[in-house]
């Protein structure tokens, strides 16, 4: 009876992880939103804080299992935020144009080394961090969601 | 001399892609001369008693490691990282028609 | 001179755009990349032009001045490459309308496609030795996704094989990389020109050239390096194929290695290099067509004589003079417009009949005259029969090769090209003449697009001997040979033109 209580749902893992993934996958996120938002002051930006943000939600699918994961982040809106970031990096890019050439930093400087400064760079990051956040994240739940059979 | 040691292990990964018969032991072996590459790539921008190359308000820019070398090899890891996630996907797909992963028996292209 | 980053710019927006819009609005994916792919085919004539009238064009990105950043060349070689590229882009997207229709997911397909696009496009106007390195990375990996595209047992297999060959190769292209930033310690092609005629030859530069002949050969099928190609471009989807055969391997393959080879290393006079590649070169004519005799599968025979084709190339820019260069662009630009003809034409056969082995083919070209009309063409045509456009960039090469003594090597040659008729035309009897058999008496004609852009690649193969007259020379094939032919003087019209 003892084995019983310890594994109450049986998809995932133990109830260790799990509690332990329930405290921790918010500042998983938070912290790789941290990352982005600061990438032009310290190392990181978009796709290091990307990785980070697509680990949080394959933690939960590895705790919980797929079901869990895929209500928090469905597949087709992953496939969304991947054409979605790169249509807005690519939209910042052809906007230089107003500046004069491609891929121009065309939005206000700022003074150096405080948050909102150095012009269209944490735009960018933002948009590289859609792409490769739920770029990582589609292909690890494509690599699950496939069944493997012996088939001829 | 620490140059040598890294093609050493580009040389080690490559007998692995060469002579392996597991398709998930190349998929390994390709992953440890991509390694060997970039680290060859950031020793080559090494300065003795350099310090990492980050300017915020109170540092001044003297004696810093090269940064560039930096920049590219994460570019190239995305890459890697990209085409390891091709190659597995690959990999999963034959073992679901094939039934195996010896390339022994994987060999209807002939000719 | 604000087109040279659309060349980039359009194919990523599209192929982004039918990933998300593509499933929503119907008919979508195949309106928008035809546009796109319209579009980017104007932009290249559009280039021609300007380069004619105003030399060539530095394009600096983000407004960072070179050497610290990064920019885009557009000379003579570059608008040649561009129009040969986009053009067989836009007539395979017109075929791939209604071929595709047997695949499941179209606009992953048009997704993949573009992405391919946008990276040989990069490979070619950039002028920064890592961009390179990235933007042939992007359409490496595009290529061995679409390889496996059908997902059936062989395409997997073929697709696994390929990409660990294009993996190693890039290794050792990103090895040759850092290896010449150590010794010159900047990333423009123009700046590594100017400081290894400062400081003079190292034994490095040996060492460099050499990684990057194995990795740029390994991508253009040089024979030491060839066997991935008879298993890989057969069993991509025929779009795919003709798209791969015709100028991928030009594009990461040839055009890397010449304009590395001879405008950054400055190595175009130096003996040892160009008898290296008209060694290479010969052997990789001889195997190819003696292994395309033996062929039974239609599509794996026409890979096989790639590879023998592709040695012709590289057999004529090692002959170092400037009428080899001449054949050689010239053959090049021949090579793909017959080459996707061919593929395109298997593909048309494939779609109607439904197998790809010539034993169980006969008389085809009875209920299908446009398909057999347009293959007789292309066969005649990449064999040297006279009025066609093959005919001509073959006598310039062996020309050339007599000018440069190379009488041995000049001979099989021509034996070659016997050869290559003689399995052309086992082909076409095979397929297209002799009595049709009782269970191919059902066949149709195939379906408009893919009739309209086989007729337009044969209109191209007929008239591509007038290529070489006085006025129109001049312009497209000439100046490409005079950008290569300037070797390291690259780097001085580089930074006069900033």
């Amino acid at each position: 009876m003892a084995n019983k209580l310890i594994n109450s749902n049986n998809k995932g893992m133990t109830l260790i992880v799990k509690t332990i993934t329930r405290l921790t996958v918010g500042l998983i996120l938070l912290f790789g939103i941290y990352i982005v938002l600061h990438g032009h002051l310290t190392p990181g930006g978009g796709f290091a804080g990307g990785v980070i943000i697509a680990l949080s939600f394959i933690h939960l699918m590895l705790a919980f299992g797929k079901e869990v994961a895929l209500k928090k982040l469905s597949q087709s809106m992953a496939s969304f935020f991947e054409s979605l970031g790169a249509i807005l990096f690519i939209l910042i890019a052809i906007l230089g144009f107003l500046g004069g050439y491609f891929l121009f930093n065309f939005l206000n400087k700022g003074e150096a080394f405080h948050l909102f400064s150095a012009g269209m760079i944490p735009l960018a990051n933002i948009a590289i961090c859609f792409k490769v956040g739920a770029g990582l994240f589609a292909v690890l739940v494509g690599l699950v969601l496939l069944k493997i059979g012996k088939k001829e | 001399m620490i140059y040598l040691l890294c093609f050493i292990l580009f040389c080690v990964g490559l007998y692995c892609i060469v002579t392996k018969r597991n398709l998930i032991k190349i998929i390994i072996g390709i992953g440890i001369v991509e390694y060997a590459v970039n680290l060859f790539f950031i020793l080559i921008a090494y300065k003795m008693g350099g310090r990492a190359p980050i300017l915020a308000e109170d540092q001044v820019i003297e004696n810093m490691v090269d940064p560039l070398p930096q920049a590219l090899v994460l570019t190239t890891i995305v890459i890697s990282l990209a085409v390891v996630a091709l190659l597995v996907a690959i990999a999963v797909r034959i073992y679901e028609k094939y039934g195996t992963f010896d390339i022994r028996e994987i060999k209807r292209l002939k000719g | 001179m604000h087109i040279i980053p659309l060349f980039v710019a359009i194919p990523l927006g599209s192929a982004f755009l039918v990933s998300l819009l593509g499933k929503r609005v119907k008919r979508f994916s195949d309106s928008l990349s035809n546009l796109a792919t319209f579009s980017l085919f104007f932009i290249s004539l559009v280039s021609i032009f300007l380069v004619r009238n105003q030399g060539i064009l530095v394009y600096k990105v983000g407004g960072w001045i070179p050497p610290i950043g990064i920019s885009m060349v557009m000379d003579g070689l570059t608008s040649f490459m561009l129009v040969t590229v986009n053009l067989i882009a836009f007539l395979v997207t017109i075929y791939s309308i209604s071929y595709m229709e047997k695949y499941t997911a179209k606009d992953k397909f048009y997704t993949l496609f573009l992405l391919m696009l946008a990276g040989m496009n990069g490979v070619i106007i950039t002028g920064d030795m890592f961009n390179l390195f990235v933007f042939l990375e992007i359409a490496a990996i595009s290529s061995y996704a679409l390889v496996a595209f059908g997902t059936e047992h062989e395409e997997l297999e073929a697709s696994f094989k390929y990409a660990v060959m294009g993996c190693l190769a890039s290794s050792f292209i990103l090895l040759g990389i850092a290896l010449l930033y150590s010794f010159t310690s900047t990333l423009n092609m123009a700046d590594i020109s100017r400081t290894l005629t400062e400081r003079g030859d190292n034994k490095i530069i040996f060492f460099v050239s050499t990684l990057f002949l194995m990795g740029f050969g390994l991508k253009a099928a040089l024979v030491p390096f060839h066997w991935w190609l008879p298993d890989a471009h057969p069993s991509a989807p025929a779009p795919i194929s003709a798209m791969l055969s015709g100028v991928l391997i030009k594009v990461l393959g040839i055009y890397a290695l010449v304009r590395v080879l001879f405008n950054v290393l400055g190595l175009g006079e130096m003996k040892s290099i160009l008898y290296i590649l008209m060694i290479l070169g010969t052997i990789s004519m001889v195997v190819g067509a003696l292994l395309a005799l033996g062929q039974k599968d239609f599509k794996r025979l026409l890979a096989y004589s790639s590879i023998s084709q592709i040695g012709y190339i590289i057999f004529a820019f090692g002959l170092g003079t400037p009428l080899g260069f001449l054949g050689a662009l010239f053959h090049l630009f021949n090579h793909s417009t017959f080459k996707s003809l061919l593929f395109l034409n298997s593909g048309a056969v494939v779609y109607a009949t439904g197998n790809r082995d010539l034993e169980k083919m006969g008389g085809l070209s009875q209920k299908m005259p446009v398909t057999g009309t347009t293959s007789l063409i292309a066969s005649m045509s990449i064999s040297g029969i006279p009025p066609f456009s093959g005919f001509w960039s073959k006598l310039i090469i062996i020309i050339a090769a007599l000018q440069a003594r190379q009488f041995v090597l000049a001979f099989i040659a021509i034996l070659v090209s016997i050869i290559t008729l003689a399995y052309y035309l086992k082909v076409q009897k095979l397929a297209f003449f002799g009595k049709l058999r009782k269970k191919w008496e059902g066949v149709k004609e195939v379906p408009f697009p893919m009739k309209l852009s086989m007729v337009i690649l044969s209109i191209i193969c007929l008239a591509g001997g007038l290529l070489l007259l006085p006025g129109i020379s001049e312009v497209f094939l000439e100046t490409a040979r005079d950008a290569l032919l300037a070797g390291k003087e690259y780097a001085a019209l580089v930074f006069g033109a900033l």
